[in-house]
């Protein structure tokens, strides 16, 4: 800082825009890459890395010990199925924990939504699109209620959905009077256990291959348009082929089975919106803001307590559908059904590197973190392992995966 | 009493410390020394170093380049309970009381008289009320600290460092909420702590004060030292000199504006906390186009209340009237305050201005994103390119537009939280202590900003503690106390002297 020299500035200030001053430090030039800038983004994807690198070292284990079975394509077929329900939960409990809240009521929701979705049926005769629409609702108006009382009565979100938690479950067990209550409608079952024919994975990997190719496309003509520097070839092609390969990968090996699940094609769906919203629109910043300070996120004018309600109605209303595949999969809605999903949906959350002090945590992430989570459940299945051990270790990777990052982060 | 050194050994030495920050050189080899029985006050403009130096020595940095000797011994402090113990305390500027503790269990936190684990309450009440009637505070022991205002707790938390029997005791801007009978029971307790073994390292900016109680003076500039001497050799000015390194017309842009018409009117306003005391009482006061408003007044006055209250970010009960070119407006929440074309640039830019963790870019689209970004979806290169020219026209040094808020230096965020505001193009600004804790070559950046903005038409509401700055930046000046208006100034009437007897209520000496 050079003391003494005066310094001026164009007094036609800020509306105007005019640059006057050609400022050397002014190190933020387009596409110009600095240390600090190299270690901002390796911070926040190191986490991401260091994800994938776990769930790779986790198959390859599980595969060495199961002697291929692991990654034989039907029992793919099968992981990716199970992780469909805490996928879908965990998607929506990334927003909530970014917004700087937990809920641990979601387990009893998905059992209470189902069975609503499944008397429906069986008591009041209604259709599928009724009885769909009927276990979102209950989970959206739940998610409402838990949401309002956390927002605007100000009673904190643990204990508003501890509360939950055991209230919906009580009401799930008074509902079914403690039986349990087969799925009628086949199209529903289908939701959780059928496969899209091959042909068809093959269309809709097709058209994901498409929509990539030209957002990619899109965003570099975006970038020329605003005096950016458009990506090379080569990055394109990077950018274009590693996804879409994975895709053609993915869909090689579910057709190779019995072809692409319902329940898959649902999650994925909820994941990219999810993902989207988190990433691309107001709504996500806001919740990052809020999480990372809620009091600078007030005095800017973003209104915490619809953001807060709007995010625990979105995780309702996805605890229905997590309700709907559940019970669809298995075929039938029990009293317990869902019992501990919460504590599965906020491991996969935490474990892929949210915080739950608010502010950060991906969509991406928490998918990751649930493909993890379920991949150990199915690998020690695999193996018999007994379901104590199973729950041993479960609780004790999900305490030192977290324990790891945090140290890592206290050491920078 | 007169102070000769020569004769006594030193009680503190601290030779070359050097300390630096991520992005910023905070100390560069400063050098300063403390006797036993001496008041040696420490001076220098915000961002000075001085509280580094002093964070040093307290051990709340533990990396640094140099050498800590008391009583000759080589000291290197790794915590605050180390530097504690060896005899250093140090009362900082922010209230660190357990508000929700007594008094006397404030004094003794952490020591509290126990046997086995069992508290001796009347043995800590009788200790504790000894203790205050020995410093000659009247203050009930059994008193809750949160019922007590700014100024007896900021004597608390002298009473409470005292009781740690510190051989080294370090006062932070001890009388930035004290009035001047509050500040003479202070300097009273200080002259008797002299006459014991014991030194006294003081930070202030009221330079009157300095003079009155200090025996040496060290002058602090840009994280060097700029001279150490006797203050009975000194004079205020060249104090001032040596602070500021040149002259102070210098630091200030000079302007000549003309207010526009009235753009923002308050009638009556009057707010409460949340257990009901009033914090405002029956404010108003008009605000210009084009116009900087200065509101000058002691901490706790009401100052910061006021400018919340009137944004709608005030959490309790506030009756008034607000005009916004004479249309009476009805503000609820900020984004109501926003949509009037306000912005308000909080005091505590880490705790309020700021998303520490996310990144320059975030942070300066917060407010404005929906305009700036887009409705529904958000597109970064439309946010960066929106963004752009107020980097440029602010001098934000930010290696890239993704670098963390956090690791910036102080000035740099604040032009942050500046920039956050004024992507939104606001037409009435609120400014709650703008260069807080800046290093002064940002000072005078934000100085020249405010006066630009002023320029353009921008309604400037500007609260500060630092009386020079209040002065020399604005048109007209409001002083509070105590929740109330009391005085108003046009540039030239208004003196130091005039606007602090306002401020502490005090009349002025004929």
């Amino acid at each position: 800082m050079r003391l003494g020299k005066r310094y001026r500035y164009d007094s036609k200030a800020i509306d105007g825009m005019s640059t006057t001053n050609q400022i050397a430090d002014l190190a933020l030039k387009p596409g110009q890459s600095t240390r600090k800038t190299r270690q901002w983004f390796s911070a926040a994807t190191t986490r991401a890395y260091t994800m994938v690198l776990a769930l790779a070292a986790v198959w390859i284990i599980f595969t060495i010990i199961t002697q291929g079975v692991f990654l034989e394509p039907r029992n793919l077929s099968n992981l990716i199925r199970q992780t469909a329900v805490t996928g879908v939960l965990s998607v929506g409990m990334v927003m909530v924990i970014v917004a700087g809240q937990i809920d641990l009521s979601v387990g009893s929701l998905v059992g209470l939504s189902g069975m609503v979705a499944v008397l429906v049926q069986t008591e009041l005769h209604w259709g599928l699109i009724a009885s769909l629409l009927t276990a979102i609702t209950v989970g959206l108006i739940i998610g409402a209620l838990q949401g309002w009382l956390t927002a605007y009565i100000q009673i904190p979100s643990f204990i508003v959905t501890l509360g939950g938690l055991l209230a919906w479950r009580g009401v799930a067990k008074g509902i079914s009077g403690g039986n349990t209550y087969p799925v009628e409608i086949r199209a529903f079952k289908a939701l959780g256990q059928s496969y899209l024919s091959p042909a068809t994975g093959i269309v809709l990997g097709s058209i994901a291959i498409a929509t990539i190719t030209w957002s990619v496309l899109r965003s570099n003509a975006a970038r020329k348009r605003h005096g950016f520097e458009a990506w090379g070839g080569a990055n394109l092609a990077v950018r274009i082929s590693v996804p879409a390969a994975l895709i053609f990968i993915f869909i090689a090996v579910l057709n190779s089975y019995a072809g692409f699940p319902i329940p898959v094609l649902i999650f994925l769906t909820i994941a990219l919106a999810g993902a989207f919203v988190m990433g691309n629109t107001p709504f996500g910043r806001y919740l990052y803001s809020i999480g990372g300070n809620s009091e600078a996120a007030r005095l800017s004018g973003i209104n915490l307590r619809t953001h807060i309600t709007a995010t625990f109605c979105i995780l309702g209303a996805l605890s229905g559908v997590a309700g709907i595949i559940y019970t669809a999969r298995v075929g039938s809605a029990g009293p317990d059904a869902g019992t501990l999903l919460e504590l599965d949906a906020i491991a996969a959350c935490v474990i892929a590197g949210a915080s739950l002090k608010g502010g950060s945590g991906t969509v991406f992430g928490a998918c990751l973190g649930a493909l993890f989570m379920t991949s150990l459940d199915n690998g020690m299945s695999l193996k018999n392992v007994p379901d104590f051990i199973q729950d041993i270790v479960k609780g004790a990777i999900l305490v030192s995966a977290v324990g790891l990052d945090v140290t890592r982060r206290r050491g920078n | 009493m007169e102070n000769t050194h020569s004769d006594r050994p030193q009680l503190l030495q601290m030779i070359n410390i050097t300390k630096t920050f991520p992005g910023e050189r905070a100390l560069d080899s400063v050098s300063f020394d403390l006797y036993s029985r001496e008041i040696h006050a420490l001076v220098g403009e915000n961002g000075a170093g001085k509280s580094t130096l002093m964070k040093i020595l307290g051990g709340v940095y533990p990396q640094y380049r140099g050498e800590i000797r008391i009583r000759g011994e080589l000291q290197h402090f790794r915590n605050v309970h180390h530097a504690v113990r060896t005899g250093v305390t140090i009362v900082f500027q922010e209230l660190s009381l357990v508000q929700q503790l007594s008094v006397g269990e404030n004094i003794f936190l952490g020591r509290v008289p126990n046997r086995f684990g069992i508290l001796h309450w009347d043995e800590l009440y009788s200790e504790s009320g000894a203790f205050l009637k020995a410093l000659g505070l009247d203050l009930n022991p059994r008193a809750k600290v949160a019922g007590l205002g700014a100024a007896q707790q900021q004597l608390i938390e002298i009473a409470k460092a005292l009781s740690q029997k510190p051989s080294i005791l370090v006062l932070d801007e001890p009388t930035a909420a004290l009035t001047e009978a509050e500040t003479a029971t202070l300097f009273a307790i200080l002259r008797k702590l002299r006459s014991q073994e014991i030194g006294i390292i003081y930070i202030s900016h009221r330079l009157e004060e300095v003079f009155d109680i200090s025996d040496r003076i060290t002058v602090l500039r840009d994280g060097r030292t700029a001279g150490t001497e006797y203050t009975r050799k000194l004079n205020q000015d060249q104090v001032i000199a040596r602070m500021v390194g040149r002259q102070i017309s210098q630091i200030y842009p000079k302007s000549e504006r003309k207010p526009g018409e009235t753009i923002l009117e308050i009638r009556g306003l009057c707010a409460e906390d949340d257990a009901g005391t009033p914090v405002l009482e029956d404010v108003s006061f008009s605000l210009r186009r084009g116009e900087v408003l200065g509101i000058a007044g002691l901490m706790g006055a009401g100052r910061t209340e006021l400018l919340m209250a009137i944004f709608g970010a005030w959490p309790g009960r506030i009756s008034g009237e607000i005009l916004i070119e004479n249309r009476r407006v009805t503000i609820t929440c900020p984004a109501d305050a926003i949509a009037c074309g306000m912005g308000f640039v909080t005091e505590d830019r880490k705790g309020s201005g700021l998303v520490l963790d996310q990144t320059v870019l975030s942070n300066m689209t917060l407010v404005a994103l929906k305009e700036v970004s887009g409705r529904f979806i958000t597109h970064q290169l439309r946010e960066i390119a929106a963004t752009e020219p107020l980097v440029a026209k602010l001098r934000i040094k930010a290696a890239s537009r993704f670098t963390i808020a956090d690791t910036l230096s102080g000035g740099t965020q604040q032009k942050l939280v500046l920039a956050k505001w004024l992507l939104s193009n606001p037409r009435i600004l609120f400014l709650d202590e703008p260069t807080r804790g800046v290093d002064i070559g940002a000072k005078q950046e934000i100085y020249g900003i405010i006066n630009d903005l002023a320029h353009s038409g921008m309604a400037v509401a500007l609260v500060s503690s630092e009386l020079p700055e209040i002065l020399a930046l604005s048109d007209r000046i409001l002083v509070m106390r105590e929740g109330r208006l009391t005085g108003e100034f046009a540039r030239e009437q208004a003196t130091p002297e005039a606007v602090m007897a306002c401020a502490t209520g005090q009349a002025l000496p004929v």
